[in-house]
């Protein structure tokens, strides 16, 4: 081992760090007596970083040489970096030995693309096969595919791999090719569609033949920069539904610009990063994908971008009062879980509890409902008449429900609120 | 009603409730052997724990409401908090004494209660598996040293046995003096007489396999360059990794 491994790791983790996914679930593999590894469906985050990120997976680049030059990227051609690359045989025992000692939950390998997009697959490939059947690595692998790699190394690589992804990077066609010359979508969605394609004929391999070989079998996810172009979030949002639907997605990442190459003019020139609206978009995310809204639900043509003040689900709440009241004891789980301050596990709760007694405002409470949200949407005992939504008016909720720095006026005097 | 004495073991606890049965009278109290009861009680009941009584209880429960509400007992019980004797024995006395689905009144306080706590305990048998840190030792042992809130750590020893089939570790709880080993086929509870100098959990130099320190120092680098300063977010850190696993953890020594 070289003495120059460490400063190798350093600068391929350097690298790698902008690329946010980090799920490690999504797939039940058992150990194997005698091997090593085993994968778990809800993953497992072995570390948080000082940004607050999980650290699950060993997320490092075989390499950060890269032929291209696209804008946002901190490994383009023309930036002044340190270059290195890994071999296979170190990337190799740098996963067995994080992973033996509970550091990780398996490796997130990714690259940087030299000579040809099928070139540095290739080179991937080798290590994720060599990890699964030389030492019988029973972790989670997930790889990233290379845009323009052909469908054979996509089909090699979904054999070892749990999940793959390409990186859709932004959103609209126009600005990708602005951004980053070397790229186009046909190049992004062709290999997404090469893995969608064996994901499916693998599943209906495996409903044939039980030990058919899997093929990533949880699934494929991607990732979109946001805020270092002009798209709307209406567009984001509808881009992820057609994903989860069309390409059979199984998360969408929304990474908020980090201004890496601020020299370059086609970027906008921000101070920090929106951590804000990226926050917003993960829980319009979220709100597809387990609560039943759809896209043009959270952000329409009247609504094109999300409410930075306020979450997506009470956004929803305030722009449709007529729903409201929702009464807990009768309502289906469905527009139960529509009310701000009801989550999936609280709404459960009410509907298996609610067979067995009554719920009441104190029950809510207990449960865990974040009442101070939820007094205006609901009915049920305990509550007192006349302050729901629908009576109150939405515009009286929402200043009601904003952050309490909201109402001071400039000078940081305490504005005094009078009923109307 | 009185009081029931016992040996504050779960099986304990078990006999007890088939005792309160047997008699048709549930205590008031539950008292460990020793401990001094309340002042003004009625009588003393001494519960002497038998396993074949507690297995019958054991296995009525599963019958009754299957085993994630099994489960759901026992998570409760590690979790050791004061009165959590109690909150069982209300539990259980409910659980038999009712139609089925009474696991799943949450309008009641015991049955909420049951829930909240043992989610907090599982939740803490998760994190043994999040934060649980191996160093090798000289002899090739993967040693772990731990300290949960709660007393998880039985729930996550079938996740180590299944990952780690081929490598023998020690994984041991340092506050409550126990811990498993598993040599390459099976898993046995361990007490040990620790080492001293282990009283920090790490291993000195002596005692480390060769170029086990390689190891940490590569982890310690590689987590250091992941973090993205435009985006310093402390206080999520310290809620999704409690300070007080950092202690055993390598990437903060």
């Amino acid at each position: 081992m070289g003495t120059d491994l460490l400063d190798k790791l350093k600068i391929l983790a350097e690298s790698a760090k902008y690329d946010v996914s980090c799920s490690s679930g999504g797939v039940r593999r058992r150990g194997e007596q005698g091997a090593v590894g085993s994968a778990r469906p809800w993953g497992v985050c072995h570390s948080f970083t000082e940004d607050g990120r999980c650290v699950s997976l060993l997320k490092i680049m075989l390499t950060n040489y890269c032929m291209y030059d696209c804008a946002y990227c901190i490994n383009r051609r023309s930036n002044d970096r340190p270059r290195t690359m890994l071999s296979p045989a170190e990337l190799v025992s740098l996963t067995m030995e994080f992973y033996r000692r509970n550091y990780i939950e398996g490796l997130f390998l990714s690259s940087g693309v030299m000579r040809s997009p099928d070139y540095t697959m290739e080179r991937m490939v080798r290590v994720v096969k060599e990890l699964r059947t030389v030492h019988r690595f029973g972790g989670y692998i997930h790889m990233k595919s290379i845009p323009g790699a052909s469908r054979e190394l996509v089909m090699e690589a979904g054999r070892y791999a749990d999940r793959l992804s390409v990186n859709v990077e932004i959103p609209g066609e126009a600005n990708l090719r602005f951004l980053a010359p070397d790229k186009s979508h046909a190049s992004i969605y062709a290999p997404m569609s090469f893995i969608h394609q064996g994901v499916i004929a693998g599943a209906e391999e495996r409903r044939l033949f039980r030990n058919a070989p899997r093929f990533a079998p949880a699934g494929q996810s991607t990732q979109m920069i946001v805020g270092a172009t002009d798209e709307r979030d209406s567009e984001i949002l509808s881009l992820s539904a057609r994903l989860y639907h069309v390409k059979g997605m199984r998360r969408v990442y929304y990474s908020g610009f980090v201004p890496v190459n601020s020299y370059d003019k086609r970027l906008p020139a921000v101070g920090s990063a929106p951590l804000v609206r990226e926050n917003r978009l993960y829980q319009a995310d979220w709100l597809m994908r387990f609560y039943g809204f759809t896209a043009g639900e959270i952000a329409d043509e009247a609504h094109p971008d999300l409410d930075l003040e306020i979450d997506p689900k009470l956004a929803w709440a305030l722009r449709h009062p007529e729903v409201f009241p929702v009464d807990v004891n009768r309502a289906d789980y469905g527009l139960v879980l529509r009310v701000p301050g009801i989550g999936v596990k609280s709404a459960r709760m009410i509907v298996t509890a609610r067979r067995q007694g009554r719920i009441t405002a104190d029950v809510l409470r207990r449960m865990g409902v974040v009442m101070k949200k939820a007094q205006y949407f609901v009915t049920c005992g305990g509550l007192p008449v006349g302050g729901c939504v629908a009576d109150l008016t939405p515009e009286r909720v929402r200043r009601a429900l904003l952050p309490q720095r909201g109402r001071r006026t400039a000078d940081g005097q305490l504005s005094l609120l009078f009923p109307e | 009603m009185g009081v029931f004495v016992y040996d504050r073991s779960f099986e304990g606890l078990l006999t007890a409730v088939f005792h309160a049965y047997s008699r048709r009278e549930f205590p008031e109290c539950l008292v460990g052997e020793g401990e001094p009861g309340p002042l003004f009680a009625g009588d003393r009941f001494r519960v002497v724990t038998d396993d074949v009584l507690a297995g019958r209880v054991w296995r009525g429960l599963e019958r009754r409401a299957g085993r994630s509400i099994c489960n759901r007992v026992l998570c409760v019980w590690l979790s050791e908090e004061e009165g959590t004797d109690m909150l069982l024995m209300r539990y259980l006395r409910r659980i038999f004494g009712s139609p089925r689905g009474a696991e799943s009144d949450f309008t009641d306080r015991d049955v909420l209660r049951m829930e909240q706590v043992a989610r907090r305990v599982a939740q803490e048998g998760h994190r043994l598996m999040q934060f649980v840190r191996f160093q090798r030792a000289a002899d090739g042992t993967y040693f772990a040293p731990v300290s949960p809130r709660y007393n998880s750590l039985p729930l996550a020893v079938e996740h180590f046995r299944e990952r780690f089939s081929d490598q023998p570790w020690l994984i041991y709880d340092m506050k409550r003096g126990y811990g498993y080993r598993y040599d390459l086929h099976e898993v046995a509870g361990v007490e040990l007489r620790l080492d001293e100098r282990l009283g920090e959990g790490r291993l000195p130099a002596d005692m480390q396999f060769g170029g086990e320190e390689r190891w940490a120092e590569l982890w310690r680098a590689y987590y250091g360059a992941l973090s993205i300063r435009e985006r310093l977010n402390p206080k999520q850190q310290r809620r999704c990794m409690p300070l007080y696993y950092r202690k055993y953890m390598t990437e903060h020594w």
